[in-house]
């Protein structure tokens, strides 16, 4: 009942701080050009990293809310300062004798007063160093992780006193067995599933649980970020070429129960397959979560567009509506990603002796 | 952006739902036929689904 009621109180929470965090931009009063040139900016801010964990600003007194985050930069030697340096992108920082500048959120090398060049298409030409930053991406993943430990741990220690599920447990069993039962047996096969299936759940529940945290107001893009599907899927790719027996290269490069020139056309397919695989799950992800983003707060954007109490609260129905079916997506897109991911393992490791 | 690849990208967003659609028809008559496998018959649904999904995410991702 407890646990009932915090939740509600949490969903309630978070629905209010969403509301407060975009009111800023709906007391300007004209809704023209400017709002929607704003809401656009907006969501393209949204689906990029940052160097700083920006919570919302106040339009009035030009004050941003959040925290900076460390930056690491690989320019002749290590340089290691704040973000805070950059006062949200507006200003040059200095650090020692070296001048850097955000544009479009990189970091470019500049002079004293922050010139860039440009070419034709906007790109900056300017250098620029390596960036191992600590960025909002980043740090998100470093919390959640660390939060998905907790979890995890506190699980762990639950059933040494007793085998009966308590608390977290209580909830997180039956995913564990759906992963289990579900996913990895009926595609890995009884034999060998076992060994995979660290991997498999940690995939399921670092996607899933950055997929929720992603529908929170915190305004965090993890997984709709193309370089973390990618180091996702290169996992799934590494670990399927690792553990790969005889028999998946067979089928790769010398097809069994076909006729021999077709081997030689089938050659080359298969193994660009193998390739294609990985990076179909990267698209996957990355789109869907993506899009999801997109579409959420353009719906959440039109709700200042519209200047008439009518269709602003069919706007709110239709947000709350692809809210819930974003939670579905949420959870949907990580069973698919452990699913497919379970089933190139499951190839891997097959062996075909009744057919052919 | 041009409207050539912006049409071909509505083209083929059209093909892909019109194939996620068969897919889920497909599914529901395969399911009203057997209830029992209604299991089985969703997980190759969502597969089926997944992979026609990423061809037309490829389409807009490449306009």
């Amino acid at each position: 009942m407890q646990l009932k009621k915090s939740i509600f109180a949490l969903v309630v929470s978070l629905l209010f701080i969403q509301s407060a965090s975009f009111a800023s931009s709906s007391e300007e009063g004209n809704p023209g050009t400017d709002l929607k040139a704003e809401i656009k900016q907006d969501i393209q801010h949204h689906l990029m990293d940052a160097h700083d964990f920006h919570l919302f600003s106040d339009k009035e007194t030009g004050a941003h809310y959040g925290f900076p985050l460390p930056v690491i930069l690989w320019d002749n030697g290590l340089q290691v300062f704040m973000s805070s340096k950059f006062h949200h992108g507006e200003s040059v920082a200095e650090v020692n004798g070296n001048y850097y500048v955000v544009n479009h959120g990189k970091i470019y090398k500049t002079d004293e007063s922050g010139t860039l060049e440009f070419d034709e298409s906007h790109h900056a030409l300017n250098e620029k160093p390596f960036d191992f930053s600590i960025t909002k991406n980043v740090f998100s993943i470093i919390v959640i992780s660390l939060f998905i430990f907790w979890i995890f741990s506190s699980m762990a220690k639950s059933y040494k006193n007793d085998l009966a599920p308590t608390g977290a447990a209580k909830f997180l069993e039956p995913l564990v067995i759906f992963v289990r039962d579900e996913i990895a047996r009926p595609n890995i096969g009884e034999k060998h599933y076992r060994k995979y299936m660290s991997y498999l759940l940690t995939v399921f529940f670092f996607i899933w649980i950055v997929n929720l945290f992603g529908l929170t107001p915190l305004g965090i893009n993890i997984t709709g970020n193309i370089a973390v599907t990618f180091a996702l899927a290169i996992l799934t790719f590494i670990i399927t070429q690792a553990t790969a027996k005889g028999e998946y290269w067979k089928h790769i490069f010398w097809m069994p129960g076909v006729p021999v020139p077709m081997k030689f056309v089938l050659a080359p397919i298969e193994l660009l397959g193998v390739f294609i695989k990985p990076f179909a799950l990267m698209i996957r992800l990355f789109a869907n979560i993506s899009a999801g983003h997109i579409v959420l707060m353009s719906l959440i954007g039109l709700l200042f567009v519209f200047n008439n109490w009518f269709a602003r609260g069919a706007f709110l129905g239709l947000t709350f509506f692809l809210s819930m079916i974003e939670l579905l997506v949420a959870f949907l897109q990580a069973y698919i990603f452990t699913m497919l991911t379970a089933l190139y393992f499951g190839s891997a490791v097959a062996e075909h002796e009744e057919h052919h | 952006m041009e409207i050539p690849a912006m049409v071909g990208a509505g083209l083929i967003v059209i093909g892909a739902g019109l194939g996620i659609g068969r897919i889920g028809g497909s599914a529901m008559d395969a399911i009203a036929r057997q209830p029992e496998a209604t299991n089985k018959i969703q997980t190759a649904m969502l597969i089926a689904a997944a992979l026609i999904e990423g061809i037309g995410f490829a389409a807009l991702f490449a306009v």
